[in-house]
C-alpha cells in the first residue's frame, strides 16, 4: 500500500517536473523569437509564402466554419428569444456573440488543428530527416528561416481570418433569420452595426494576435524539438494541436478578465 | 572574441602541410552512456580519412561535433587551427561555410526543387552574385556530379543515388575545403555505391578537398581512403592504410575486412 503511494507520488513529481521543464523551454524558445525577429537578414520571401499557406489556404475551412457558426447560433437562439418576445434582438445578439467570443475562439481552434499541427509535422519531419541540421551546417540560421517566419505569419494571419469569419458568420446569421422570417439584408446589417461598438471589436481583435502567436509558436516548438524517428513527427503534430487548443482557452479566459478590468 | 576572429583570418592562410582538423581527447556522453572516451585524430590537407566502427560506436557523433551540431563534454576540436568549441555562433558559421557535410540520407529540402536546394545556400553566402551567375554556378556544379537534367526535379522524384549526388552538389556549391561524408554509400546498390565512391575521389582531386568519410562499406573505404581509423569503445582502436589494417595482428580489426 505504502509502496503504491510512493510510486504514485514519484510519478506525479516526475510529471510536474516534466511539465515545468517544458514550460521553461517554451519560454526560452519564445524569448529567442523576440531576439531573432529584429535581427537582419529578414526572410521576406519565406514570410510571404507562409502568409499564403496559413492565411489564404485556410480560407475555405474558415468560410464553412464561420457560415455554420452564424447559421446555427441564430437557429438555436431564436426559440429562446421568441419565448421572451425578443426576436427582434436576434441580429444584435448573434453579431455580439460572434465578434466577442465565438468567431475568435472557434477560428483559432480550427487553425490550431490545421496550422499548428501542420507546422509541427513539417518541422518535425525536417528535424527527423536532418534538414534542419543541414541548414545549420550551411551556416544558415534555421530558427530565423523556419520559426520566425511562421510565427510572424500566424500572428498576422489569424486576426485577419477571425475578422473574415466574423463577416461570414454575420451572413450565416442573416440566412438563419430568413429561414423563418423575411428580413431585408440592409435592415439586418444596420441593426448588426448599430449594436457593435469599438469596445466589442478592440479587445476581441487584440486577443486574436495572441492566439496567432501561440498557435505558431507551439507548432514550431513541438516540431523543432521533435525526437528522432518517424513516430515523433506524429507526436509533434498531435501535441501541437492539444497544447495550442488548451493555450487558446487559457488566453481567452485571461482576455475576458483583463477586458472586464479595463473596459 | 576579437582575438578569435583574428585567429580565424590568420588560419585561412594555413600552409599546405598543416592539419585541417585536429581532435584531442574528445569526450561525449548522452546521460550515462559514454560514447566518445578520448578520441584523438588528425586530418591533413588534401587527405581522405575513413573512419570505421560498429554501429553506435560514435562515428557520426564525431563528425557532428566537428561542425558544432553537437556540443562536447571535454576535449579540443581544432578546424583550420581554431578551436571550434570555444567559438560563438557567428565565428562558428565562418568555419562552417568552409566545411561541407553530406548527410546519410542527403537531407535535401523536401519543399524545394533541386535548383532551389542549391541556390538556397549559395544566395545566402554570395549575396553579390547576380541571378544569372547563381544559375550558372548551379548548372556547373550539377554537371560536375553528372545530374544536369535533374535541375527542375523535386527531391521526391529522385532515386537514392541521385539524392546523394544532389546532396554532394549542394555541399560543393560553397567550394568547401573540408567535406564530411556520413555513410555516403549506405542504402545504395553496388554499382551506384561504386559511382559515389568514384565521385568522392573526383571531388578530392578537382576541388583539393580534405575529407572524413564515415562508412560501413569496405569497398568504398578501400576505394576512397588515404588512411583509415577504427573506433572501438569510444577511442581510436587502430589506424593505418587499408592494406596495413587488412593484415593487422588484431583479429577484431581484421574482422572488418572479411
Amino acid at each position: 500500500m505504502s509502496n503504491t503511494l510512493t510510486a504514485k507520488k514519484e510519478s506525479i513529481i516526475s510529471y510536474l517536473k516534466e511539465t515545468f521543464n517544458d514550460v521553461g523551454n517554451v519560454t526560452l524558445f519564445a524569448f529567442r523569437f523576440f531576439k531573432e525577429v529584429i535581427k537582419p537578414p529578414y526572410e521576406m520571401k519565406e514570410f510571404i509564402k507562409q502568409c499564403y499557406v496559413i492565411g489564404y489556404k485556410s480560407l475555405p475551412l474558415v468560410t464553412i466554419t464561420g457560415f455554420i457558426m452564424g447559421l446555427v447560433l441564430t437557429l438555436q437562439s431564436r426559440p429562446t428569444l421568441a419565448k421572451f418576445g425578443a426576436e427582434s434582438w436576434l441580429p444584435s445578439m448573434v453579431a455580439l456573440s460572434l465578434i466577442r467570443e465565438i468567431a475568435p475562439v472557434i477560428t483559432a481552434l480550427i487553425c490550431a488543428g490545421k496550422v499548428s499541427s501542420g507546422i509541427g509535422a513539417e518541422l518535425g519531419s525536417m528535424k527527423v530527416t536532418e534538414q534542419i541540421d543541414a541548414m545549420e551546417v550551411s551556416a544558415i540560421n534555421p530558427y530565423k528561416y523556419l520559426v520566425v517566419t511562421r510565427i510572424l505569419a500566424t500572428t498576422l494571419m489569424i486576426p485577419l481570418l477571425v475578422i473574415y469569419a466574423d463577416g461570414i458568420g454575420v451572413i450565416g446569421g442573416y440566412i438563419g433569420i430568413n429561414i423563418h422570417s423575411d428580413v431585408n439584408f440592409h435592415r439586418y446589417l444596420a441593426q448588426v452595426l448599430e449594436s457593435i461598438t469599438f469596445l466589442d471589436i478592440f479587445p476581441a481583435t487584440i486577443k486574436t494576435f495572441f492566439f496567432g502567436f501561440f498557435i505558431g509558436m507551439i507548432g514550431c516548438y513541438k516540431g523543432f524539438n521533435a525526437a528522432n524517428g518517424t513516430e515523433s513527427v506524429g507526436k509533434a503534430a498531435n501535441s501541437a494541436v492539444v497544447t495550442a487548443s488548451l493555450t487558446i482557452f487559457i488566453i481567452d479566459m485571461l482576455a475576458v478578465q483583463i477586458t472586464d478590468l479595463f473596459f | 572574441m576579437t582575438q578569435e576572429k583574428t585567429n580565424v583570418e590568420l588560419n585561412a592562410l594555413a600552409t599546405v602541410n598543416d592539419p585541417v582538423i585536429e581532435i584531442k581527447e574528445l569526450y561525449k556522453s548522452f546521460g550515462t552512456n559514454e560514447v566518445l572516451k578520448g578520441v584523438n585524430l588528425t586530418v591533413k590537407k588534401g587527405e581522405n580519412l575513413v573512419i570505421l566502427g560498429k554501429s553506435g560506436s560514435g562515428k557520426s557523433i564525431t563528425i557532428k561535433c566537428i561542425v558544432g551540431l553537437m556540443g562536447i563534454d571535454k576535449g579540443e576540436i581544432k578546424v583550420f587551427g581554431s578551436d571550434i568549441t570555444k567559438m560563438d555562433n557567428s565565428e562558428l558559421n565562418k568555419i562552417r561555410v568552409r566545411i561541407g557535410f553530406l548527410f546519410q540520407n542527403a537531407a535535401l529540402y523536401d519543399s524545394m526543387s533541386v535548383r532551389e536546394n542549391l541556390g538556397f545556400t549559395l544566395m545566402r553566402h554570395a549575396k553579390d552574385l547576380t541571378a544569372e551567375e547563381v544559375e550558372n554556378q548551379i548548372k556547373e556544379i550539377l554537371e560536375s556530379v553528372g545530374l544536369s537534367e535533374a535541375i527542375d526535379k523535386m527531391p521526391s522524384e529522385l532515386s537514392g543515388g541521385m539524392r546523394k549526388r544532389i546532396g554532394l552538389a549542394r555541399t560543393l556549391i560553397l567550394k568547401p575545403e573540408i567535406i564530411l561524408y556520413d555513410e555516403p554509400t549506405t542504402g545504395l546498390d553496388t554499382i551506384t555505391s561504386r559511382e559515389i565512391s568514384e565521385l568522392v575521389l573526383e571531388i578530392q582531386k578537382k576541388y583539393k578537398t580534405s575529407s572524413i568519410i564515415i562508412t560501413h562499406d569496405m569497398a568504398c573505404a578501400k576505394h576512397t581512403s588515404d588512411r583509415l581509423m577504427i573506433l572501438k569503445d569510444g577511442v581510436i582502436h587502430a589506424e593505418g592504410t587499408y592494406d596495413e589494417l587488412e593484415k593487422s595482428d588484431d583479429e577484431w580489426v581484421r574482422s572488418f575486412f572479411i
